[in-house]
């Protein structure tokens, strides 16, 4: 019981001279669902096929019977763990009395604190209570960490001495597979490997059901100081719609029942192209460095609009002047180039990126014929810029007619799906 | 690199290779991008070419009619050419400065304007018009784009390719297709537009991004300090692996092992992709480059101020002699590329006996891909080169500078040669009809328009003295015998080509002729025959109408074509001689069959009654070289061909290294004694193998 407890404490206080960087889930896929998904040759694919090969996300380690407290579901994706787990707040006692003290143990830590060390981090705001799982009603925590700690992480539990009772954790994310080993090896700790984009599906329905004011959008997003979040009603049982899932690289889904979705689209330039980038241009460390950054920017400075090349709109083709027509366009120029700031570099980064974004779930949208495109992931996470350009390119290219939604757990769906996978609700 | 400060400093050199013919140039149109500015300009150059003094003769002028001293002389004659340079906007000053100084007379410019478009249209329109006195007249960048894109995807064979990053080859040409629309055009300039193209006023832009080569350029040199598009271009192709793993390895945290997004980097780098959904291949989308992608904008603009390019009347023809080859560039100092396209009078089109004219691919083989062929027809011309120089430098005998240009002649086709060994793919699919045609046109632009003139002329006069004595022996055979002997006489003929080394060598002995030729036919079964189905069918149902595609001067036309096509007037068939348009080794040209055709009719009466009843017309092709490119036709000639019912290819450029495969919807004969000892052996047969293909429609059928 205290291997958990140890475990926490130890990361709480060790090793993360990192903080939390963002981004959920790489483009993954699952080798089992890939029929149901549209292969394309993009890089991301070649990826996920790569990592999906020869494993099965299928296996049910629980056979069937709900798995002993604490429940967890993590996520480790490409920069980011996502950690979610489970407190019941229902009076049905644990059936050992070992579960009974490693449960309050370890519900005593993880909801004392919001900050393990520097690196763990639990979003209070995000905390779902009364929530129903395999008929136990409780409370949902919401626990993020740098995937670059897992080996510390590890180290520590390991030294804390991880026994044997607690065997199987669901996991998801391109870290179910990298750190499987480890886990199994270092901890005796089995992972339970869901399939990504199964369980974001699934967490993202479960939420969005769960809570009343999950969605939102932004309203008159085309005036920025006018432009503000206003809750939206997601109608979650009328499919189809469109998720952009939004981590280290993107992945597109179009979601046309509760088991019946495919992937029709992705890029390797996300999140992680986005932090990337901008630290090798302004020296920044972190996503929220890079965000702070962006938000004192002005990418007007290093793109090059419409009006910058016609002196105007390119009324023809019904382009405005304002629109940028070659990201980091002023930047081949010695003159312009002494001319911008970190800040202005971090914002075209950010711009840049969530345009090209915009522009593949715009078409995916038009391809599917579907009208509500729901974007999530943790590069949206304090990041209003992204999720008002974003509003704004489905707004005006669609004349209204796309409607982009966002989702409060924006990063946390493949973890919560994850940690449903054994709640017969959701089988499949 | 190079050249850091003042790009006003660099001297243009005086002997030009670019900027050509800058003297006669009458209009002008100018495509101004971020980084690369691309000038064209419509100018005629003046070409020798022989004149036949009777050429005009029959209309006006009766008493000369039997004048048998026909005559040649060089006359010159003005060729429409267009030009298209390309290089780096920083230097524009310097090319405006060059331009405004060569232009002769610039009287003539006042008042007249210049077609601008590109980005930079607005911001250099005044400096324009202080350099160059032209108004500038802005054209729209994308409407342009579409126009060129149109103009190029008509006009030049082997334009659009596909890429195969590890494929074999590397460089999929695609042959000329009727059917150019619907395609989609992802312009991919400092932003990517998509456009969407149905016909050529039918198009919408569906879509883009802001990050495109712009974002490249300038996240490239905020990232590795590169000074240039083209130095960042270097970088990007030597950092492969080792910088897109690097690039990788930041971003997703070392766990993803693949090529990342560098090969996109590259492929935006070549600039437009032009996917084209076939009509023939429904669903199925293709990723299509264009050799001449950087041009497509300039072309635009030039062709929206133009009556001279008008589709309906003229046609184009990319001159290899003048182009740079895909991005290999021409350089003195810095990069500059250009492209030559010469204008032919008429509109070209497709032979409408071609069975199926979207799949017709001229070339039996394809050098791109089969290695073997390119290393022996490769080195095969640049051994036999020292031919064409000498006689090139024979035929201008009263010429001091016939040796300087034979000598430059040679230096440039060795140079494209080592090019194309190099990068095969450099000027579209490498044929040997592409490699002849090149030929030509270098020896045409160092002023040798015919070398083989008097040579032809020689064997001309020489074969119809026997003429009448091949006449009488054929018409002693009865009429199944005398069908067979004159494809023997048409093979005997075109075993005489001065195109084919092997009997190049035979010939210059002198002691070679007709029954010497006749003789050694090799024994049938030949290589491919069907000589039997052919006189069987000959015998009981004559043609009405037939095409043939003739060959060489000399024995070749006089012994062995006319003899049939004699037979064949006796028969009652008309009878279509198809020659060359322009001169190309011995081959016979339109002009000199005319003054043949006159020759031997003052020799046979039936051929005098053919030609007078017009029953036996001689037509011109279009094409200038040994082979025959099915898709360019004369129009005039592709409307007689409608109703043939027979066409007969004679010779190895026409019917071996051409149009082998071809299929018809009429009737077929193809001729053609093989004279080259590789080919042969690669077909399966030997020195002097005979083809002899006779393929009925009805028969197929």
């Amino acid at each position: 019981m205290q291997r958990m407890l140890g475990m926490l404490r130890k990361f709480a206080t060790g090793y993360g001279s990192r903080s939390a960087s963002v981004l959920t889930m790489g483009p993954y896929t699952c080798k089992e669902c890939s029929s149901l998904q549209t292969m394309e040759q993009s890089h991301t694919t070649v990826i996920s096929n790569s990592l999906a090969n020869g494993m099965s996300m299928h296996n049910n380690h629980f056979n069937g019977k709900i798995p002993p407290m604490p429940w967890f579901g993590m996520d480790i994706g490409g920069t980011l763990s996502k950690l979610v787990f489970f407190e019941p707040k229902d009076s049905i006692t644990a059936q050992t009395e070992d579960e009974t003290q490693l449960l309050s143990n370890v519900t005593k830590y993880l909801t004392k604190n919001s900050a393990y060390g520097k690196s763990g981090h639990r979003d209070a705001h995000q905390q779902m209570d009364n929530v129903q799982i395999c008929n136990r009603i409780g409370t949902l925590h919401f626990i993020r960490f740098p995937t670059s700690e897992m080996n510390n992480f590890l180290d520590l539990s390991k030294k804390k001495g991880m026994a044997a009772s607690v065997s199987t954790v669901c996991a998801t994310g391109g870290g179910a597979f990298k750190f499987e080993d480890i886990f199994k090896n270092e901890l005796n700790l089995k992972l339970c490997k869901c399939d990504e984009l199964d369980s974001l599906i699934r967490g993202l329905l479960f939420t969005v059901a769960s809570n009343n004011n999950e969605c939102y959008f932004w309203s008159q997003c085309t005036e920025d100081e006018q432009c503000s979040t206003q809750e939206y009603t997601f109608q979650y049982n009328k499919y189809p719609f469109i998720v952009v899932n939004i981590g280290s690289g993107v992945s597109v889904l179009a979601v046309y029942g509760p088991n019946n979705y495919k992937r029709i689209s992705g890029t390797s330039i996300g999140g992680g192209t986005f932090l990337g980038l901008c630290s090798l241009l302004t020296g920044c460390n972190t996503f929220d460095e890079a965000i702070e950054l962006a938000a004192n920017g002005d990418n007007v400075k290093v793109d090059k609009l419409v009006r910058d090349i016609y002196g105007g709109s390119y009324s023809r083709f019904g382009l405005p002047g304002e629109l940028v027509a070659s990201s980091f366009g002023h930047m081949n120029s010695k003159e312009k180039r002494a001319q911008v700031s970190r800040e202005d570099l971090a914002r075209a980064t950010l711009v840049t990126i969530t345009n090209n974004i915009a522009s593949i779930a715009r078409m995916c949208a038009l391809n599917e014929r579907i009208d509500r495109v729901c974007f999530v992931g943790n590069f949206l996470r304090v990041n209003p810029i992204s999720m008002k350009l974003l509003s704004h390119a489905m707004d005006y290219w669609s004349n209204g007619s796309q409607k982009a939604i966002f989702l409060n757990h924006e990063g946390y769906f493949g973890a919560i799906g994850c940690l449903l996978s054994f709640d017969e609700r959701f089988k499949e | 690199m190079e050249e850091k400060g003042n790009p006003n400093s660099i001297k243009l050199p005086d002997t030009l290779e670019v900027f050509r013919n800058l003297k006669n140039a009458k209009q002008f149109a100018i495509d101004i991008g971020g980084s690369l500015t691309k000038i064209a300009y419509y100018s005629t150059v003046s070409f020798r070419r022989v004149y036949y003094a009777t050429d005009n003769l029959n209309k006006n002028d009766d008493k000369n009619k039997d004048d048998k001293n026909d005559k040649f002389v060089y006359t010159y004659s003005e060729q429409a050419r267009l030009h298209f340079v390309k290089f780096e906007t920083k230097y524009i000053e310097n090319c405006l400065d060059f331009i405004g100084d060569n232009l002769v007379n610039s009287d003539e410019r006042k008042g007249k304007s210049i077609k601008a478009t590109g980005g930079g249209a607005y911001k250099y329109s005044k400096l324009i018009q202080d350099k160059l006195g032209l108004k500038v007249d802005k054209e729209d960048e994308l409407t342009c784009l579409i126009t060129g894109c149109n103009f190029l995807l008509k006009n030049i064979s082997d334009e659009a390719f596909v890429y195969n990053r590890n494929g074999s080859p590397e460089y999929e040409f695609q042959t000329a297709d009727p059917h150019v629309f619907p395609y989609m055009l992802v312009n991919i300039g400092s932003g990517v537009s998509i456009l969407k193209v149905e016909s050529d006023s039918c198009y919408e832009r569906i879509g883009g991004t802001a990050t495109g080569g712009g974002t490249f350029w300038g996240l490239g040199t905020l990232l590795t300090k590169a000074k240039s598009f083209d130095e960042l271009l270097d970088l990007a192709e030597k950092g492969d692996h080792r910088k897109a793993d690097m690039l990788v390895k930041d971003i997703y945290g070392g766990d993803y092992e693949t090529l990342g997004m560098h090969s996109d980097l590259i492929a935006s780098s070549f600039g437009k992709i032009c996917p084209r959904q076939n009509a023939g291949t429904k669903g199925t989308v293709q990723s299509l480059f264009l050799r001449h992608e950087g041009y497509l904008g300039a072309i635009g603009a030039f062709l929206k101020g133009t009556e001279d390019c008008d589709g309906d009347k003229f046609s184009w023809l990319e001159n290899y002699a003048g182009s740079g080859s895909n991005r290999t560039q021409l350089s003195f100092g810095k990069r500059v590329d250009q492209l030559e396209l010469d204008r032919w009078e008429s509109p070209l089109t497709f032979c409408p006996l071609l069975k199926d004219p979207s799949s017709y691919i001229p070339d039996t083989v394809d050098l791109n891909s089969d290695k073997e062929a390119r290393e022996y027809w490769l080195n095969c011309f640049e051994e036999s080169i020292e031919n064409y120089v000498n006689y090139a430098i024979a035929s201008q005998p009263a010429s001091d500078t016939a040796e300087k240009r034979a000598a430059m002649f040679k230096e440039k086709f060795i140079s494209r040669v080592q090019l194309l060994k190099i990068k095969p793919f450099a000027y579209g699919n490498l044929t040997v009809r592409g490699l002849l045609d090149t030929i030509n046109q270098c020896l045409k632009e160092f002023d040798f328009p015919d070398p083989y003139l008097t040579q032809k002329q020689t064997e001309n006069e020489y074969a119809l003295t026997c003429l009448q004595e091949r006449l009488e022996e054929l018409d002693s055979l009865d009429l199944e015998e005398r069908q067979k002997e004159l494809i023997m006489g048409v093979l005997a003929g075109n075993t005489f080509d001065w195109g084919a080394k092997e009997t190049v060598a035979l010939m210059k002995t002198g002691e070679f002729d007709f029954k010497q030729a006749r003789n050694r036919i090799p024994a049938r079964p030949w290589l491919i025959d069907s000589l039997d189905q052919w006189v069987e069918k000959i015998c009981n149902k004559p043609y009405k109408k037939i095409a043939i595609f003739i060959d060489n001067s000399g024995i070749d036309i006089v012994l062995g074509i006319l003899p049939l096509a004699r037979e064949m007037l006796r028969q009652g068939s008309r009878i279509i001689l198809c020659a060359n348009s322009a001169p190309a080794l011995n081959d016979v040209t339109h002009s000199e069959l005319v003054v043949l055709l006159r020759q031997i009719a003052t020799i046979c009466p039936i051929i005098s009654k053919g030609l007078d009843e017009g029953k036996l017309k001689s037509m011109e092709t279009a094409q200038g070289g040994p082979c025959l490119d099915l898709s360019r036709l004369e129009r005039e000639l592709a409307n007689e061909l409608i109703t043939v019912d027979l066409i007969i290819l004679e010779g190895m450029g026409r019917a071996v290294h051409t149009n082998i495969d071809a299929e018809f919807l009429c009737d077929c004969f193809k001729l053609a004694i093989i004279k080259n000892r590789w080919l042969a052996k690669r077909l399966g047969g030997d020195m002097f193998s005979v083809v002899c293909k006779y393929e009925s429609v009805n028969v197929a059928n």
